[in-house]
């Protein structure tokens, strides 16, 4: 993507002319507010971008952005947004997806959108439920929970959005929480800079249908405590005061408290966003409370050649030296003969 | 190359390949076809070969044929009958036993002949006896024996050595026919050129099969048919796959515009996706997607980036793809949905011929979701349609279904080039800035087409997507603007109407009988008609390519015939969609659905049966 500096623009210039139709108090109105303050940062000219979503509440979002937009069907935003970026590379892609579109239906989309590292940026609103049909489970939903389609809880085991990106080759991954606005537009802008499938899952409230269910880590008076946010080279640390962090402790990573036992920063793990070998960064997405905090930030963040920069140089490679240049030449190519 | 004996001029002559599966049958018949093209003669091949790549040895189930039909005035068909078949092992007799001309010649290996594969053919003893095949032409040649003998210094391991039977049996039938080798000579040359050894052998086993022909005479008579009385020009021979590839890329050329395919790979589609994934010399995208669903949604992306957009698939990818056909219809964006017919239902018979996915191409999708649709009927006029397909989805901003048929994908035939400057140049409706503010669904008052604002261009961004939506691109539940919608997006389908060709009549515009085609078995259909015109019989035949919307003059054209007769290889879907359009006639139909094309004799018998009922 080129990135030409153009005139700075402020996060209403991205808001269209839309009425925003989520209901009061849905945590997607967070997550629309902090990517229209990470695009204003940007200095990507504003007919550069394209928003493509599937099917579901979040899904609505690229009718809220005064940018180019396809609301598309039910769990193909991966497979659409994978053409876009790849007919035309210049322009910056992002997919708006929920945890029923990106994880249930639009699952083998999904995983090889991230196999192929397009450089699309894909914003999973992840709020365990289905919203826009009215509170039935997801992939995401934990283990026994009661909804419409699991009255006595379901059976399920969900998927963990990290596993799965990590599984799928993923080279960025990064976890957020729908109220958070400045971490979250940190993310946004890392994701837009970051070339190949950046994986943002948003730990997004469904006001309506799954109310809360993110409290237990998000809530305000917890949060430091039950979260860790991470930085590339800064030690795993967290905390209200900052008085706790994370260590390996064998094969598994363990939580300290520091000044016991003479731990101090210098034996805190130092986060590697960077390190191609998954290994911790795959055991700090899967952390779930109370055992562990829950790893925010830029989880995952390795550099790797994109699909479609693959795509296009090779082409260009091979018009270089090929004899066939136009139709005419393919048409009069190999055997052909002439009828006088 | 020595003398011939009695030799025989024919108009036309049909020769069947066939072997195993593994015995190389369709090179054999590729290799022959190409040599009697550029001798001159007209043809057309079909290659018939199983669903599995390497079924039982020796069965009937494992049988991959090639015919080539060639001649000395104009071939629209492989043929029905072959007047030589070339049959590899017993199992060859059993499947074209009854496709053999009364008469005709048989060679077959005698080395292959054992009493294991006779058994497992279901033969008991001779299978020439027992087909009471005992008066026709028969030469039991010794193939693996001779090529043993020809390639015992040779060094190869008996594997390979066996592999060249097939070239033997092709040098015999280039005696047979009094062709030069020179042609697969220089194939081989060229493909094995890092094995010089392998081109060698297959040299000399050709050139041995040649000579034993010479040598023992039986090949009498030999056939001779002279150079076909054809329109001057370049010509090359081309199958339906290729020629449809070369149209979307003739399409892309024309517009200025990058090419996409996003596919998924399926027989019988997938050499168009094989072949389009090879031009990157031509900038050509390909994108072999993770599923039927993800070829058709990332053309479609790429259509909604600016690309011409094309996605192929046979009929179950096709009935994968019918949501996101829906989505194209709703975003009246440009794509080109493919759909090479096979065999259905489900998976049904994947390598063989059949056209009943029409009604799927025109109502296969929920709501009220029309789309063009046009059909080929020949493999080389694959490349005219296809190139047809794009520029209306280009120009109409519509999806439109190509149908094609495995027996025109896999089907050659010789094909006079056209030049790149004769054909039509493509103008979408791009959208510029001077439509600030843009209305995505605001449209061209001829066409109804709405204009294409290409991400990238400062000021016109918008959104578009499958809800309904006003003219301004706003969601809309409004019950009016809905009906209102769904009119505009049919008128616009149904005014493509204005700019394809009338229906062309084959014969007389008045008579007793009009045969009525569609698609791909306007070969058959038309040496039928041909035929029993030259009877005496006064009957005509048009073929349809423009399916939705139909041409402006079919009621004037049927009027004029006292019975209508639609043939097709289905149970009567084309009929069924005529009786809808044009309800004031009766049709009669003619139908087949047996994963094979018709014969010019299903159509020929029928039609004089309702002739006398008349």
């Amino acid at each position: 993507m080129a990135e030409i500096l153009v005139n700075k623009y402020t996060p209403k210039d991205f808001k269209s002319d839309q009425e925003v139709r989520w209901c009061p108090g849905c945590g997607d109105h967070a997550v629309l507010s902090s990517v229209q303050r990470a695009l204003a940062e940007l200095s990507i000219p504003k007919e550069k971008f394209a928003f493509i979503s599937g099917i579901g509440c979040s899904s609505r979002f690229p009718y809220y952005m005064d940018t180019y937009g396809f609301h598309s069907i039910h769990g193909r935003a991966s497979a659409i947004a994978s053409g876009v970026k790849t007919a035309n590379p210049e322009l910056s892609v992002w997919q708006i997806t929920g945890d029923g579109d990106a994880l249930a239906i639009g699952g083998n989309h999904f995983i090889h959108v991230i196999r192929r590292n397009i450089d699309i940026n894909i914003i999973l609103f992840n709020n365990e439920i289905y919203g826009l049909t009215k509170g039935q489970y997801s992939p995401t939903s934990t283990k026994g929970l009661v909804t419409k389609t699991s009255p006595f809880g379901t059976v399920e085991e969900p998927f963990s959005v990290g596993e799965l990106v990590i599984g799928a080759r993923g080279k960025f991954f990064a976890r957020t929480v729908d109220t958070n606005v400045a971490l979250s537009t940190q993310i946004y802008i890392e994701a837009a800079k970051h070339k190949g499938t950046s994986v943002i899952e948003v730990l997004q409230n469904c006001v309506i249908f799954n109310d809360g269910i993110h409290d237990t880590i998000a809530d305000k008076e917890v949060r430091d405590d039950r979260t860790l946010i991470l930085k590339h080279g800064q030690p795993m640390i967290f905390g209200k005061g900052n008085d706790k962090g994370l260590i390996l402790d064998g094969l598994k990573l363990k939580v300290v408290k520091l000044g016991e036992n003479g731990i101090t920063e210098k034996n805190l793990l130092v986060h590697d966003a960077l390190e191609y070998n998954p290994g911790i960064q795959y055991m700090l997405a899967n952390m779930m409370y109370p055992e562990y905090p829950v790893a925010l930030g830029v989880i995952r963040a390795v550099p790797w050649p994109t699909y479609e920069r693959s795509v296009h140089e090779q082409i260009e490679g091979i018009q270089k030296t090929a004899k066939i240049k136009c139709m005419d030449d393919l048409l009069m190519s190999g055997s052909v003969w002439e009828v006088e | 190359m020595g003398k011939k004996s009695e030799v025989i001029e024919r108009e036309e002559v049909v020769i069947r390949f066939s072997g195993d599966s593994g015995d190389g049958m369709q090179l054999t018949g590729t290799l022959f076809s190409d040599t009697a093209a550029l001798f001159g003669n007209d043809l057309s091949t079909f290659p018939d070969y199983p669903a599995e790549i390497r079924a039982p040895q020796g069965t009937v189930g494992g049988v991959s044929g090639f015919q080539v039909h060639l001649g000395h005035s104009e071939i629209n068909t492989p043929g029905d009958f072959s007047d030589v078949l070339v049959a590899m092992n017993p199992a060859a007799i059993k499947a074209n036993a009854k496709w053999i001309k009364p008469g005709g010649t048989v060679i077959y290996d005698e080395g292959n002949f054992t009493e294991k594969n006779i058994e497992k053919a279901g033969y008991e003893k001779d299978p020439i006896v027992e087909e009471k095949l005992d008066g026709y032409n028969i030469i039991a040649a010794p193939i693996s024996f001779m090529v043993k003998e020809a390639l015992k210094d040779f060094g190869l391991d008996p594997k390979s050595v066996l592999r060249t039977k097939n070239m033997f049996a092709l040098g015999m039938i280039y005696w047979l026919f009094d062709r030069k080798l020179d042609y697969t000579e220089e194939y081989f040359e060229k493909k094995f050129r890092n094995k010089p050894g392998m081109a060698e052998a297959n040299k000399i086993a050709l050139r041995a099969g040649y000579y034993y022909a010479e040598t023992i005479e039986a090949l009498s008579p030999v056939y001779k048919i002279l150079p076909a009385q054809i329109a001057k020009g370049t010509y090359r021979n081309i199958c339906g796959n290729t020629a449809a590839a070369w149209g979307f890329m003739a399409a892309a050329e024309k517009a200025g515009l990058k090419l996409f395919i996003g596919s998924y790979p399926i027989t019988p589609a997938t050499g168009i996706l094989e072949e389009l994934a090879a031009r990157k010399d031509l900038g050509v995208i390909s994108f072999q997607a993770e599923d039927e669903i993800a070829g058709i949604c990332t053309a479609l992306g790429a259509s909604f980036a600016g690309n011409l957009a094309v996605t192929s698939t046979s009929g179950p990818g096709m009935a994968l793809k019918s949501e996101a056909i829906g989505l194209a219809v709703m975003a009246e964006l440009p794509l080109v949905i493919v759909n090479v017919q096979r065999g259905g239902p489900s998976t049904g018979l994947p390598t063989k011929t059949e056209q009943a996915d029409l009604m799927q191409a025109l109502y296969g999708r929920n709501g009220e979701c029309p789309v063009v649709v046009i059909a080929a009927s020949t493999p080389s006029d694959c490349f005219h349609f296809a190139f047809e397909s794009a520029r209306i989805a280009l120009e109409h901003m519509t999806p439109v279904v190509f149908l094609s048929d495995s027996y025109l994908a896999n089907g050659t035939e010789p094909w006079r080039i056209p030049k790149m400057k004769d054909l039509p140049k493509i103008s979408p409706p791009f959208a510029d800035r001077k439509e600030i503010p843009f209305l995505p669904y605001k449209r061209d008052e001829e066409t109804l087409a709405r204009s294409w604002a290409v991400p990238g261009i400062p000021g016109l961004e918008h959104r578009i997507g499958g809800l309904e939506k006003t003219v301004k691109g706003t969601v809309s539940y409004d019950p009016e603007n809905h009906e209102l919608m769904v009119k505009l997006r049919a008128e616009k389908v149904e005014r493509v109407v204005n700019e394809i060709s009338d229906l062309v009549v084959h014969g007389a515009d008045s008579g007793d009988i009009l045969v009525v085609g569609w698609g791909g078995s306007y070969g058959y259909l038309i040496t039928a008609v041909r035929e029993l015109q030259a009877a005496g019989h006064k009957v005509s035949l048009v073929n349809f390519n423009y399916i939705n919307p139909l041409p402006k003059n079919v009621k004037d054209v049927f009027r004029r015939f006292k019975k209508i007769v639609v043939c097709e290889l289905n149970m009567g879907q084309f009929a069924d969609y005529l009786r809808i359009k044009h309800q004031e006639f009766t049709y009669e139909q003619i139908n087949k659905v047996q994963g094979l094309p018709f014969t010019i004799n299903d159509i020929k018998d029928k039609c004089i049966k309702m002739l006398e009922n008349k």
